[in-house]
């Protein structure tokens, strides 16, 4: 189900939490309701951890993960490490990267499988974030726009992109990713999807502001319609796709 | 409200690749439109910041319009000086929102409303600039501007220059008022009045009021006085207002004046005739003795510490016609003394009295010419100076001046000055012969001063000459000696705008 809400009156919920598959961050502050709606979807489902990124509050911004791991910048304290490393489950890694593009949720964008990246990251965090999260890697822009991770919402179900994508870049990116792309938008109008939203393969949560036909496109493109935290295709689909491969 | 969707890909033919995210209509998103065109109308107002009534301030009196903060302009309705105040007026009218249009929309004067049509531009949303199109009314509010509260109050002004000259015409006055025009003596004047035998001059400062009394002592001969009236007085910080007045006398004798020297005053001046013609009258008195040729200065300090009237005055002059002239060898200058024979024009048909006399004249002038002169044979005069004169020294005739004939329109013209004139005074019957009577006198004191005016280049300089717009296709004729003025001599109007203010400040201070 896709469900709306707000954290402390903004509306853009991809900034302020992550979620993946198998982990929910949200971030430090005083919206009590921000995080009742992340429990009311997840329930016991999945762990959420409340923490902060290097000091900052734009913890989705700053971290790029899938179910197998997590990535975050280089400035993370040790602290904040430490909580992140007893709050996840321990078949999650935690990697720092070392990136000069350190708003790591901004230059990445991945699902379990792909990882669409900044042109311009280092090869060093390429490998790493192949190595960590487990997927394959494309340097990649989306409708000219450098920052992937800004402009793509992704789930291992579909992408919602940039609403100025052509058909032609949608068709490539769907090739890319494997997974059919649809252009939209959130909040009433607003094209930086991945930071006004978050996804997985049976959730996602939007901002307020989001108007029924939006959340009626995000609800397609990412199947959320029958979609449940036990339902059989995480697991088969990740064996059935290792298999045809 | 209107609105017009500016979009540069409005023709393309691309497929829909987007929802509209208000209500889901399949759209094209590559021109990064995210709401459809319908949705943006019922959504999106630009205009929001900007009031749709506003005010501006208009004084009745005066009918101009309050350009904020302090000047008041004079525009006519729908006119562009208007609808860039009303503009300036409207709050909300900001950088990002661009006005493409404004426009009157018609309204009934008396309705002291004012509708403007704006159209204006602005980013509804990124990549989204939308053109809306909405009216605005202006109320237009009536109140007193600073200039005629002024106008109505008392005690504003702080010094004022009281120039009297007691002479029965205006020539005098005519004269200065072109000096002053010519010199914008006037700039500092916030009122001028007439009465009788001269004018006020009214000033904000005391120091306005020197400067003109300077200007005055270059221009004429005069004497004046000042005098303060004590309008307040803070005992605590020992500032007081006063007022100022400064009587300012010009003297009495006026150009083509005939006048009669104090012997002593004669004697002290190369030994010149007492009987002599005043020739000029700038700061000092030039007079002539007909006689002799001989001219002196007079200034004004020395005339005013024995002050004498003149004998006759120029609308006492009367009409000689020439008979016969003799030039002599005795010149000075553009004067040729010569005798002539010459008799009254009304006596011509009637007697046969002749008179002979002595003339500066003698150059212009030749039998058949009729000349302008006093007739002192046949005149009484009331002057102990004329009396101590040796009565076989005095002439009959004292030519002062051609008479030229006169044909045609002028084709120049003069400006005129503002006057405030004096209260009507509701005992005076204003209808009477005696109003009528100040009227002609005026007319002609200006016509007078006109022919002066073609008559002596030297006085033209004095003054500024416009061409004349009624420049009637028949060239003015005259004689060949010469009251013709050239045109390079006169000035284009290209200061219409003083005239018209001039006539307008006649009107309001009418009410």
């Amino acid at each position: 189900m896709a469900t709306r809400t707000q954290f402390e009156n903004s509306n853009e919920i991809g900034v302020f939490s992550k979620l993946t598959n198998s982990y929910c961050l949200v971030t430090l502050g005083a919206s009590e309701n921000f995080y009742s709606a992340f429990e009311q979807e997840l329930g016991d489902s999945i762990p959420m951890a409340h923490t902060t990124i290097a000091g900052t509050r734009i913890i989705g911004r700053m971290t790029a993960g899938n179910r197998r791991g997590l990535l975050v910048p280089t400035q993370t304290t040790d602290q904040e490490l430490q909580h992140l490393r007893n709050t996840l489950p321990d078949e999650i890694r935690i990697q720092r990267v070392e990136e000069r593009l350190s708003a790591l949720g901004n230059v990445v964008c991945c699902n379990d499988y792909v990882a669409l990246v900044h042109p311009d990251v280092d090869r060093e965090t390429e490998e790493i974030i192949s190595d960590v999260l487990g997927v394959e890697v494309f340097r990649t822009t989306i409708s000219g726009n450098v920052l992937v991770g800004s402009y793509c919402s992704l789930s291992n179900q579909g992408a919602l992109v940039h609403a100025q994508t052509s058909v032609q870049d949608q068709e490539e990116l769907s090739s890319l990713l494997q997974v059919p792309v649809v252009a939209g938008t959130v909040n009433r109008g607003s094209a930086v999807v991945g930071a006004g939203m978050v996804v997985n393969d049976y959730v996602a949560v939007t901002g307020l502001d989001t108007t029924a036909p939006e959340l009626s496109v995000i609800e397609s493109i990412f199947r959320l319609h029958d979609a449940h935290p036990d339902s059989i295709s995480k697991n088969l689909r990740d064996t059935l796709i290792e298999t045809y491969s | 409200m209107n609105y017009t969707p500016i979009s540069h890909q409005q023709n393309s033919n691309q497929v829909a690749t987007v929802l509209c995210c208000n209500c889901g209509t399949p759209m094209d998103g590559s021109g990064g439109l995210v709401m459809c065109y319908e949705c943006i109308k019922l959504t999106c107002d630009i205009t929001t910041n900007i009031p749709r009534e506003a005010h501006i301030s208009f004084c009745r009196n005066c009918e101009r319009f309050l350009q904020p903060p302090t000047q008041w302009v004079h525009c006519q309705l729908e006119s562009r000086e208007l609808l860039a105040i009303c503009l300036k007026r409207l709050k909300g009218l900001t950088k990002d929102i661009r006005l493409v249009d404004a426009s009157f929309i018609w309204t009934e004067p008396h309705s002291r409303r004012i509708k403007v049509k704006l159209t204006v531009q602005g980013e509804a949303m990124p990549n989204t600039i939308i053109q809306q199109t909405f009216e605005v009314e202006y109320v237009v509010i009536a109140m007193q501007c600073a200039d005629c509260a002024k106008s109505y109050t008392t005690h504003t002004w702080r010094a004022a220059v009281q120039i009297r000259q007691k002479v029965p015409h205006k020539r005098t006055f005519l004269y200065l008022e072109q000096l002053i025009l010519k010199y914008n003596a006037h700039v500092d004047t916030i009122s001028i009045q007439e009465s009788t035998d001269g004018l006020d001059f009214f000033y904000n400062q005391k120091n306005h009021a020197v400067k003109m009394i300077d200007f005055l002592n270059s221009v004429v001969p005069i004497k004046f006085k000042k005098s303060e009236e004590l309008i307040s007085q803070d005992t605590h910080t020992g500032a007081s207002t006063f007022k100022f007045t400064y009587s300012v006398e010009i003297a009495p004798i006026c150009r083509d004046d005939l006048v009669v020297l104090p012997k002593k005053l004669a004697r002290s001046m190369g030994d010149i005739g007492q009987f002599v013609i005043c020739s000029k009258v700038s700061n000092s008195l030039q007079f002539l003795d007909p006689t002799t040729l001989k001219t002196c200065d007079l200034p004004a300090s020395i005339y005013y510490r024995d002050p004498f009237m003149s004998l006759a005055e120029a609308s006492q002059l009367v009409e000689f016609i020439i008979l016969d002239v003799e030039p002599t060898t005795i010149t000075k200058g553009k004067h040729v003394l010569a005798d002539v024979q010459l008799a009254r024009a009304s006596d011509l048909g009637v007697n046969d009295q002749v008179y002979y006399t002595k003339t500066h004249l003698g150059a212009i002038l030749h039998p058949g010419d009729s000349a302008m002169g006093y007739f002192i044979a046949n005149s009484n005069y009331n002057s102990d100076l004329f009396d101590s004169l040796k009565q076989e020294y005095v002439p009959d005739v004292v030519l002062v001046k051609k008479q030229y004939a006169r044909r045609g329109n002028r084709h120049w013209k003069l400006k005129r000055m503002a006057k405030e004139h004096k209260d009507i005074d509701a005992g005076n019957d204003y209808s009477s012969r005696q109003q009528k009577q100040e009227m002609e006198r005026a007319e002609r004191d200006y016509e007078l001063f006109l022919q002066g005016l073609e008559e002596d280049a030297e006085l033209r300089q004095g003054v500024n000459m416009y061409k004349s717009k009624a420049e009637a296709g028949d060239e003015p004729e005259y004689d060949e000696y010469g009251n013709e003025i050239n045109l390079d001599e006169l000035l284009d109007e290209l200061d219409d705008m003083d005239l018209g203010e001039d006539e307008d400040m006649e009107e309001g201070n009418e009410f």
